[in-house]
């Protein structure tokens, strides 16, 4: 039997829908096969989500959507429509 | 002199609208060669003067950082954003280390900072800095957002960010809300990149050469979007006009109609026939 480790993939979203571009992105890969790190590409690996999901990757996050408090109606903050995806694959052996 | 370098409106609204202003080489290479000697032979403080101190008061007798700050060009950039007497907040000649392939996290400097009054930071590069080197990796139009320093750290790219690849005696002028990060230096040569934050002590209004200020392209500038924005680019469009409201000292301006449609709150009676 392999030995499987979870790869994350973190999309977030011009919208909540999973069909709307990808505006940001991150990768934490547990197989130590790859290193990824802060600006470390100028595309996303996927348009949208689906198409993530097409390719193989489970959605293991989904946002929660909340009404602005009062008074916080037009204040921005982190990314709201973020997605948290999952591959397992094969860990790097030493 | 300074009155002959300061902004203009068009300038500022940029600012407002990304959160900071690129110089390409504004800064002469004999002050960016001396500015080396002093950090090579640290000839520069490396931790902080006292705080809050007059920043006309710093480095009096340094012919690099010193004669930096003192340029006409600089000081017509300071005067615009913070105006005059401004505060010594700190400074930090920023050091990466040869082949270092780690990318520093996301975060925008001290702590959430709700006020429209600001503070700015020079980000100064006193030699060539290619892709390979790093440069700072900033994040255009992040400034309004309301975060606490690293809590941003699970971000790594962004769809229009912007890594400073320069020429030697560039500098970047950022709000200090504006989101960045250092990147990975992959040479085999230490990366400098000198930091100065700087407080105002004076109202920030109209502080810049305001001749230009009826330009019509700025209500467009103000309404610039950033990719990675998504959905909330209506509402940064809001918080920018508030921001030029403030500075300009207008309650009243607005763009593209955007702040007037939700201020409506009509009192009058209607008269019926």
């Amino acid at each position: 039997m392999p030995e499987l480790r979870q790869k994350l993939l973190v999309l977030y979203l011009q919208n909540p829908g999973l069909g709307s571009e990808v505006t940001a992105w991150a990768i934490y890969d547990g197989t130590g096969k790859e290193h990824h790190t802060t600006g470390d590409s100028d595309t996303p690996p996927y348009t949208t989500v689906l198409d993530a999901m097409k390719d193989g990757w489970r959605v293991i996050q989904f946002p929660q959507q909340f009404p602005a408090y009062p008074g916080m109606e037009l204040t921005t903050s982190y990314l709201r429509f973020e997605y948290i995806l999952e591959r397992l694959e094969e860990a790097i052996h030493d | 002199m300074i009155e002959n370098n300061l902004l203009t409106s068009v300038q500022m609204a940029n600012f407002v609208a990304d959160g900071l202003l690129v110089f390409n080489e504004l800064i002469p290479a004999e002050i960016n060669g001396e500015v080396m000697r002093e950090l090579d032979e640290k000839r520069i403080n490396f931790g902080y003067e006292p705080q809050g101190q007059p920043f006309e008061n710093l480095w009096t007798e340094s012919q690099g950082i010193g004669a930096l700050v003192r340029l006409p060009q600089v000081q017509g950039i300071i005067q615009s954003l913070v105006g005059p007497d401004c505060l010594y907040d700190h400074h930090c000649p920023h050091r990466v280390g040869p082949h270092h392939v780690d990318g520093q996290v996301w975060h925008a400097d001290a702590i959430i900072d709700t006020r429209l009054h600001f503070d700015i930071q020079l980000f100064y590069y006193p030699h060539d800095t290619p892709r390979e080197m790093g440069g700072t990796m900033f994040l255009p139009g992040s400034h309004l957002r309301r975060i606490h320093e690293t809590d941003i750290g699970r971000y790594q790219n962004f769809r229009g960010q912007l890594p400073i690849v320069c020429k030697a005696g560039t500098l970047v002028v950022g709000h200090h809300g504006l989101w960045h990060c250092a990147q990975p230096n992959l040479t085999d040569r230490m990366r400098y990149m000198f930091k100065i934050r700087l407080n105002p002590t004076v109202r920030q209004l109209l502080l810049w050469n305001t001749e230009d200020l009826d330009d019509p392209e700025i209500p467009n500038i103000l309404f610039r979007n950033h990719r990675w924005y998504g959905n909330d680019d209506r509402l940064e469009y809001a918080n920018r006009i508030k921001f030029w409201r403030f500075l300009i000292g207008d309650e009243n301006f607005d763009a593209h109609y955007w702040l007037t449609r939700i201020e409506n709150k009509p009192e009058r009676v209607a008269v019926h026939a």
